[in-house]
């Protein structure tokens, strides 16, 4: 292998490790405040690339129907629940926000002109269709189910992970989609020539990562997310509500997996399905850090990013073999030097 | 039986924070708790006492909302609040300080306290930093110790911090569950004077101890809890000198309990 074919494979890695890191640190935030295992994280990809792609067609992106069917489901549910409680003045402003807010939606995905609008317009749009959709997968799957086992939360994952890819399949249809490039510009490396597409996903990732390190580090929602993957009956008596807590990370998930998709839907073809796979490279990544450290499952995921790269130039045949083979010996190692993840008090 | 069974409020009480009637708690088929009645009046200091295993924390846990209640009620200030979510009843002003702490260790001793301010996050900033000041004033050893993570503090001032964060949400009535354990004799009188202070700032306390001569010394009620069952209720005075909670209780040296 020469270094030219090298630096090009590590480009490669790199750009799919950022994307695979996104999607890691999104899994360890939701394991470690719900103890999910959420497999459905890819197929945020999936809906953000497909739904902004839908956007530049000018076509009305079928996730709008489905946020609103969800959005039904979600009010018929607290609906029920408030009327077992006795108790339902939040949730008419709940309901009346849901109304303005996919009323808002509605108005300019029919009265305006969306497909001439630039990519930094269309992308909050796309965001603002998508990211909803976590907090409601999150009340109508999981919180009924706050106090199961992990197990059965892993159980469920797997029915919405299949739920969430049929609707995939039934909104935006089984061909596959790629949008418009931020910038076609390539610069020259030293000996490398580098996408500006592949570096605006790695600024991008890095950035997001900053924000999100910010987020833990200074904001009292921040603060009070750690705190309740910390310690839950802490994090209980001092007023955080279990629900928003939950609500909140599968927001930030839903959140990071859309984004994801956007950043690689214009180096990419992608289909309804294509998530899952990429979900599960970050989940790799993720146990490398036990499910619960951000760099060292940032760092495992970039790993998996450039051994992909470069099992696909020796073998390229066996690619997905070899990458997911990886978490054999991961797991040996970890089991090894056990370590509980339960709370250090 | 309390004397206290027959009456009952409904509305709010000028001299009544807390009243629990009837309460029963079960595990399984375990009856943890059966017909509780206590009660706690504005700016005064409650104290349960029993031995181990008698209920006194399934008492606290209910009350806060930890547990389901199976039978009775309990009326927060004239408020239903039985069967309430632990974090509603943190921002109608009750907090419980847990035996075992749960505080965030791995967060620092500001953060732990700052996340105590949590149901008051639409309050002020200033409003938040009074609260937090005013916590450093009460335990000015966590001031020093402001950028410490909490899982190195030692047990004297994990105390201190625990009460502290449940200060933090400006509670009206504080459930303090064994604020003596395992505490070396010195930080239990700093302790319980701090638990003085907040009568004397209008903060209710219903305080569970098995260090009963220490709590009916500040106590201005309290309860001997027996098998799930309140077994002697009355002032802390009239307690205190009962021949029998002397004798099982109190008795000199027999429990090695170190008195304030």
């Amino acid at each position: 292998m020469s270094i030219d074919i090298a630096l090009l494979l590590g480009q490669d890695g790199v750009v799919n490790g950022a994307i695979y890191a996104l999607l890691a640190l999104a899994l360890v935030l939701v394991f470690s405040v719900t103890r999910v295992i959420f497999i459905p994280q890819g197929e945020f990809v999936a809906y953000g690339g497909l739904t902004l792609a839908a956007l530049q067609e000018g076509r009305g992106p079928g996730t709008f129907w489905l946020l609103c069917a969800v959005r039904v489901a979600v009010a018929l549910a607290d609906g029920i629940a408030a009327l077992r409680a006795g108790s339902g003045r939040s949730l008419r402003w709940a309901l009346a926000g849901d109304l303005g807010y996919l009323t808002l939606l509605a108005a300019v995905l029919y009265l305006a002109p969306f497909a001439s609008w630039p990519a930094w317009v269309q992308i909050p749009l796309a965001l603002a269709l998508v990211v909803p959709l976590g907090p409601a997968v999150y009340r109508l799957a999981y919180q009924p189910l706050a106090g199961a086992s992990i197990l059965v939360l892993l159980i469920v994952s797997v029915a919405v992970h299949v739920a969430l890819v049929s609707l995939g399949l039934l909104f935006f249809g089984a061909e596959g989609s790629q949008t418009r490039a931020f910038s076609d510009a390539r610069l020259e490396l030293g000996r490398v020539e580098v996408g500006a597409q592949a570096l605006c996903v790695v600024l991008f990732s890095v950035a997001l990562m900053a924000a999100l390190h910010a987020f833990f580090e200074r904001t009292s929602y921040g603060k009070a997310l750690r705190a309740s993957a910390m310690n839950r009956v802490g994090a209980r008596l001092v007023g955080i509500p279990v629900g928003l807590s939950g609500r909140l990370s599968f927001a930030l998930a839903a959140l990071i997996g859309a984004l994801s998709g956007i950043l690689i839907a214009p180096i990419t073809t992608l289909y309804y399905d294509t998530g899952f796979l990429m979900g599960l490279k970050g989940f790799v990544g993720a146990i490398i850090g036990g499910l619960a450290s951000y760099p060292v499952a940032v760092g495992g995921a970039l790993l998996v990013g450039l051994i992909e790269a470069l099992a696909s130039f020796w073998a390229s045949a066996y690619k997905e073999v070899i990458v997911f083979a990886l978490v054999v010996p991961v797991l040996v190692w970890r089991s090894l030097r056990t370590h509980h993840l339960e709370d250090d008090e | 039986m309390s004397e206290h069974a027959e009456q009952r409020t409904t509305s709010p009480s000028a001299e009544i924070l807390l009243e629990v009637h009837g309460l029963g708690v079960r595990y399984g088929k375990v009856e943890a708790l059966r017909d509780v009645h206590i009660r706690v009046g504005r700016g005064r200091i409650a104290a349960v006492i029993g031995p181990n295993g008698a209920g006194k924390t399934t008492l606290l846990s209910a009350i806060a909302g930890l547990l389901p209640c199976a039978a009775g009620q309990v009326w927060l200030d004239g408020v239903q609040i039985a069967g309430a979510a632990v974090e509603d009843n943190v921002a109608r002003g009750l907090s419980l300080v847990p035996e075992t702490r749960e505080l965030f260790a791995r967060m620092t001793v500001q953060d732990n306290l700052e996340l105590g301010a949590f149901s008051l996050r639409r309050a002020g900033r200033r409003e938040r930093d009074a609260l937090l000041a005013e916590a450093f004033r009460i335990f000015p050893r966590l001031e020093e110790r402001r950028d410490q993570l909490a899982g190195t503090l030692s047990g004297g001032e994990r105390q201190m911090l625990a009460l502290g964060r449940a200060l933090m949400s400006r509670p009206r009535l504080l459930l303090l569950d064994e604020p003596s354990l395992g505490l070396a004799p010195l930080i239990v009188r700093e302790i319980f004077q701090v638990v003085v202070g907040l009568r004397r700032r209008g903060v209710s306390v219903l305080l569970v101890e098995q260090n009963a001569r220490a709590a009916l010394q500040i106590a201005d009620d309290a309860y001997l809890l027996e098998t799930g069952e309140v077994s002697l209720a009355g002032t802390a005075q009239a307690l205190a000198s009962d021949p029998r909670v002397i004798e099982s209780y109190l008795g000199l040296g027999r429990r090695g309990d170190p008195g304030v």
